[in-house]
């Protein structure tokens, strides 16, 4: 069984640390990232890099889509659901 | 609301006499210049610029640029040509390869490719394309695209650092283009003429300090469809109007569709309309022949590219407003207005 709560809190950590330069603006784990701006398109192929190398495994070019990649929750889920597969 | 098809037209004769009368104001008023230098590429956007430029200016005071560098085709070296012969201005060329070598531009280009392709060398082309933006939900990932001699092409996501270091090595291309004509501008006392039009000036399609930089920018107004229609009028040369817009940045053929707009330019057109005129999605997917959720991922993504792109319009930000400054920059502005 994966740690569902330790991956939530590095996908937050490295989002807080490279996305939220305003420290005073905490995100939600349900926050979307990509249609508030959050991240933008080099932002996501950074923190695909991050967590490819973190988790040790490659997304499918399928796999890459917003539904997967949109606030923390959702990132979540997918890592977990992929690294219990 | 019009029909679609009228959306984008315009009244070509006005639309262009407005123009020439407001360059002319520009640069002799306003920017006190004698002409103006354009740097052609063959494409659309910069041919309509220099024929603008020539009926403003006279074509003794306009100084066309041919630019090209170890990647660029031929044929933009062949019609910028053709285009200054049949305005009959100057054009002088400068082949910048050896400026982009001294500054490691290919040598960071191909670290940056091996990363990824680690067999690239000599004989190989390569392009950056991003996945259509109405195929599905997609993330908006660059994609690298090499071709060995062979011909077979592959193609792979980008890295990020590989990502980065090959965009911030090809932009020194714009730059050093950019830099070229204001050694010509100053050495003539002439403006620069900037050519983005609306899409790429509303999208941020543009390189900071690159061709983002100008004096002025006389097509910045007008959706790309309608600098066609105004490249008919000014009887700019069939085979540049039927050219397919490129970036011409990279080595392999690459449309800026792949590059950066995700779309063609004749559907971002009726978006960008459709979405500053609050025009409701079904409406403008009917005039674009794509579907409301499709039209409705390009209207995010239109706002998202304004957000992300801001800093490129923003001039350099100060800690406290140098207002005698400010005041004579709002002044010029509204002077370049008053025609």
């Amino acid at each position: 069984m994966v740690d569902q709560q330790n991956i939530q809190n590095t996908v937050r950590d490295f989002i807080q640390k490279n996305f939220i330069f305003d420290t005073s603006n905490a995100l939600a784990d349900d926050e979307s990232l990509l249609g508030t701006g959050v991240i933008d398109s080099t932002g996501v192929l950074e923190l695909i890099g991050y967590l490819e190398e973190k988790f040790q495994m490659t997304f499918e070019d399928s796999e890459l889509v917003s539904e997967n990649f949109d606030s923390i929750l959702k990132i979540t889920a997918f890592l977990q659901k992929k690294l219990e597969k | 609301m019009s029909k679609p098809q009228n959306w984008l037209k315009i009244e070509t004769t006005s639309e262009i006499e407005k123009i020439v009368k407001v360059i002319h104001h520009q640069v002799k008023t306003v920017l006190r210049k004698k002409g103006a230098v354009i740097a052609v590429s063959g494409g659309i956007d910069s041919s309509v610029c220099a024929a603008l430029c020539t009926k403003a200016l006279g074509k003794e005071n306009i100084l066309a640029l041919s630019l090209p560098e170890r990647d660029s085709s031929s044929d933009s070296i062949r019609l910028g040509q053709q285009l200054a012969e049949l305005l009959e201005i100057k054009l002088y060329k400068e082949d910048i390869t050896p400026i982009l070598k001294g500054a490691k531009c290919y040598e960071l280009q191909l670290e940056a490719i091996r990363q990824i392709f680690p067999e690239y060398g000599e004989g190989w082309k390569l392009k950056v394309t991003l996945p259509s933006i109405l195929e599905n939900d997609r993330l908006n990932l660059s994609h690298l695209t090499v071709q060995g001699p062979t011909g077979i092409q592959k193609s792979s996501r980008m890295p990020f650092h590989a990502y980065l270091q090959l965009i911030a090595a090809t932009n020194l291309k714009q730059r050093t283009r950019k830099m070229t004509e204001y050694l010509y501008a100053d050495r003539f006392n002439y403006a620069v003429c900037g050519t983005p039009n609306r899409l790429e000036y509303d999208q941020g399609f543009f390189v900071k300090l690159g061709d983002g930089s100008a004096d002025f920018k006389p097509i910045a107004h007008l959706y790309k469809s309608q600098v066609y229609q105004l490249a008919e009028a000014l009887g700019i040369p069939e085979e540049i109007r039927k050219r397919q817009p490129t970036t011409e940045t990279f080595s392999l053929p690459q449309t800026q569709e792949e590059f950066y707009f995700s779309l063609p330019y004749e559907q971002m057109d009726i978006c960008l309309y459709g979405f500053n005129h609050n025009i409701p999605s079904s409406e403008t997917a009917q005039a674009a022949q794509l579907t409301s959720e499709q039209v409705e991922r390009v209207y995010k993504d239109i706002e998202k590219k304004r957000r992300i792109t801001l800093g490129l319009h923003l001039p350099p930000l100060l800690i406290e407003s140098v207002d005698e400054i400010n005041d004579l920059i709002q002044s010029a502005i509204r002077q370049s207005k008053e025609v």
